[in-house]
């Protein structure tokens, strides 16, 4: 028996051997961490912030950027021998991520969806086009992604999550003492963070909301041109674009160098758009250009009235609907005809943006037939109201006249009885 | 038979004749005319079921003029309540009335029990007279589950969803219970068809039967003297009174009708009953689910219990208790012995607790966020 258990023991050795080997291969001991989680920062990086990057998790090492051998627990693993590259220089940086990450073949056994185009829009972009004439201090790939713990742009964690971009551009854009001398504002953040846009993506939620990459490019990021603003912002608010693109501001704004959309609605600091953009009054807009007595000033005028007929019309119909609702009256069919009615003053305010008052004149024909109808359907429940409560007061005298009726009744009977 | 001065009386006297002649109507309605009610300073407590009697007959007749154009269904089920209180000529009062209508049914019948199990009133010979009535108000109350979520808007579809998964708590039967309410797994148009049946055919079915039941043994065993009043008349029986069910107490229960006529119209007129918004299946239940307010005590309740009592689940001891307990609240007579004693005591303790318990854990309820 002992006998029989050796000859196996024997034989099934060499296979546990290579089962070993490959246990341990898979589970490579790291020696640059044993010694760079002790160090103190710059140098210091830890098993707990490596774990996180994404390229650690796909199985990339130390060594796959920085070269050596992580095998070695001597200072062999970092000679020029093993191939050790040291510090990366910033300079360096793009290309040293472009060597995997503009590799298609490579990329695709990783995320076969992800661009690899990276390198090359980045020498595009200014930061590409200064950094290539010798700026150190523009961005490369580590100053917005991070390094050592980098995690991919779905990662509410990343620098680079669509919540987290503007903040990420900030750390340069925003520092005047480091933007001095590229001699570019630095209230783009302070702009943006008032805007519209950041309400939409910070407060609501909305992650397809812009933020900095989506107007100037993440990669290949500039800022878009004076004749191609309107086309950045036609990316989302298409129908304005259309419009814009067939009304007679397109060419007077080309002829006059005037940014498209930018000239009414500024560049970051994009706030909500009212109505007092509209006309000529104190918040007007359209004074800014139009004077009293020319064209623009009077249609500018009509629109703003055309607007604000709807939008009054609309709230008194809202208000004598919402009198009805409390007094219990059921108007649920006319609060939703509202939606509609707002919908055409939705309508109309995109219209605007053909600066044509007759264009603007159908969505709020529209919208006051709508106002019309629920207006009058919230008059109907206010005199059904009234028509109830006479009806109530009428029917309590009948019931009052007839309880004390016997009252006066069961008096008499039980007079008799007695 | 007809003459010009006098002719009504002489008309009545025609027909009763006419009647007399056929079905020997005099003797049919001698138990009516022998019929009396004892008169004490308690008395009035006597109009609560008669009241609650009153109200089921107002959900008879308002549920009738309702089904002429609802329809059961959870396409329809919304758009034709909306239609009766928005199109139908006083579509909105019958419904607010029927609405209106079966909480304060519910109400006078909760008052109407208390003041039964107060005044002693279950005490024998009455016993079944009591237990009648114990499942009379249950079904009242199944009325007002299923009635609730007929006219499949977002508060009443989650809170029979809430209401069904309690119901599927129950141990052993729960599951079954619960796919038998649903009509699935899920509460759906299926929930509405049966619940509607439930409502219109099954409970009307038993309750009028047991409403037949519970009068005719009131009819039979007469109306209950509290005991104090009973110990004094005994004492002194020339204090004892008492007067006709027909018509004087007949005529003062009338006016009883016609007050809650009024508290009836004018809840309707002035506060006509909402509709709400149609339920949505796949939206995200509303905050503030909550029941109607005569369960919200046990659901208030069923939400305080500790996920964990002892070793077993919190909700399904509360479910097991208020079972329990509601078991025990049907057959009270018969844990009463004859007599004064420690048991009655704490039958009496046990009233008061369950009023206290009840409208405090309401009030509780409905501050709570």
């Amino acid at each position: 028996m002992d006998t029989w258990r050796n000859k196996l023991a024997i034989r099934l050795w060499p296979l546990l051997t290579v089962l070993l080997a490959g246990a341990g291969h898979a589970q490579t001991p790291n020696t640059c961490l044993d010694c760079h989680s002790a160090l103190d920062p710059p140098y210091q990086v830890t098993q707990e912030q490596f774990s996180q990057d994404i390229h650690s998790q796909k199985g990339l090492t130390c060594a796959s950027c920085h070269g050596g051998d992580p095998s070695k627990a001597d200072p062999d693993a970092m000679s020029k021998k093993a191939g050790f590259r040291g510090k990366i220089e910033r300079k360096d940086v793009p290309a040293l991520c472009g060597r995997c990450h503009s590799d298609g073949a490579y990329m695709r056994q990783y995320n076969p969806s992800l661009r690899t185009d990276q390198l090359a829009q980045y020498l595009t972009s200014v930061h590409g086009k200064l950094r290539a004439k010798g700026d150190d201090k523009v961005a490369v790939c580590t100053d917005c992604h991070g390094v050592h713990d980098l995690r991919p742009a779905s990662d509410p964690r990343s620098k680079v999550y669509p919540v987290n971009v503007a903040e990420t551009c900030a750390r340069c854009h925003a520092d005047a003492a480091y933007m001095k001398e590229y001699s570019i504002p630095t209230d783009q953040f302070a702009g943006y963070s008032a805007s519209v846009h950041h309400e939409a993506l910070t407060v609501r939620g909305d992650l397809s909301a812009p933020t900095c990459t989506t107007c100037h490019g993440n990669h290949g990021a500039a800022p878009p041109g004076v004749a191609t603003v309107q086309n950045v912002c036609a990316t989302c608010h298409v129908f304005q674009a259309q419009l814009f693109e067939s009304s007679p501001h397109q060419a007077a704004f080309a002829a006059a160098s005037l940014p498209g959309c930018v000239t009414c609605h500024s560049n970051h600091r994009i706030e909500h758009p009212t109505d007092a953009m509209l006309g000529t009054g104190p918040g007007s807009v359209c004074t800014n250009c139009h004077t009293e007595g020319d064209a623009g000033y009077q249609a500018a005028g009509q629109i703003a009235l055309q607007i604000n007929h709807l939008d009054t019309s609309m709230k008194n119909a809202s208000e004598i609907l919402d009198r009805a609702e409390s007094a219990g009256m059921e108007v649920s069919d006319a609060q939703m005809q509202q939606d509609q009615a707002r919908d055409s003053l939705t309508k109309a305010r995109v219209a605007i943006h053909s600066f044509n008052p007759a264009r603007v004149q159908q969505d709020i024909d529209a919208g006051l037939q709508i106002t019309a109808k629920t207006h009058a359907a919230g008059a109907a429940a206010l005199k059904e109201r009234d028509y109830r409560r006479k009806g109530l007061a009428l029917s309590l005298l009948a019931i009052v006249a007839v309880v004390i009726g016997l009252r006066l009744f069961v008096r008499q009977i039980e007079k008799g009885q007695s | 038979m007809w003459s010009a001065g006098n002719g009504r009386p002489e008309l009545l006297a025609s027909i009763r004749k006419w009647l007399d002649a056929r079905f020997d109507w005099a003797a049919l309605t001698a138990p009516l005319r022998k019929k009396t009610v004892p008169v004490h300073k308690l008395s009035y407590w006597y109009f609560l079921g008669g009241i609650t009697l009153f109200l089921f007959g107002i959900q008879v007749c308002t549920g009738m003029l309702l089904l002429l154009y609802y329809r059961p269904s959870s396409s329809e089920a919304f758009e034709s309540v909306q239609y009766i209180m928005t199109r139908v000529q006083f579509g909105w009062l019958v419904r607010s009335i029927h609405s209106w209508a079966a909480n304060l049914m519910v109400f006078t019948a909760f008052c109407h029990m208390f003041s039964v199990l107060f005044l002693r009133a279950y005490r024998k010979p009455r016993e079944l007279t009591w237990v009648s009535g114990m499942i009379l108000l249950f079904l009242v109350m199944g009325f007002g589950f299923s009635g609730y979520l007929l006219p499949w808007n977002t508060l009443a579809f989650f809170a029979t969803k809430v209401g069904t998964d309690i119901a599927g708590q129950v141990p052993f039967i729960g599951r079954s219970l619960m796919i038998f309410l649903r009509g699935g797994e899920e509460v759906t148009g299926a929930t509405l068809t049966r619940f509607f049946g439930f409502h219109v055919a099954v409970l009307p079915g038993i309750t009028t039967l047991l409403i037949l039941l519970h009068l005719a043994l009131i009819q039979r065993l007469g109306m209950s003297v509290p005991p104090a009043v009973e110990a004094e008349w005994k004492a002194h029986p020339e204090q004892s009174r008492e007067m006709h069910f027909f018509p004087n107490f007949l005529l003062r229960e009338l006016m009883a009708w016609y007050i809650a006529l009024g508290v009836l119209g004018a809840l309707a007129a002035l506060a006509p009953w909402g509709l709400g918004t149609k339920a949505d299946a796949f939206a995200p239940a509303p905050a503030g689910i909550r029941p109607e307010w005569y369960f919200m005590f046990m659901f208030q309740t069923l939400k305080l219990i500790p996920a964990k009592v002892w070793r077993l689940d919190g909700e399904v001891v509360g479910i097991l208790v208020f079972g329990a307990a509601g078991v025990v609240w049907t057959l009270l007579p018969f844990l009463e012995r004859d007599g004064k004693g420690r048991r009655q005591r704490w039958i009496l303790g046990a009233g008061v607790f369950a009023v206290a318990y009840m409208a405090s854990m309401t009030i509780y309820g409905y501050l709570a966020k």
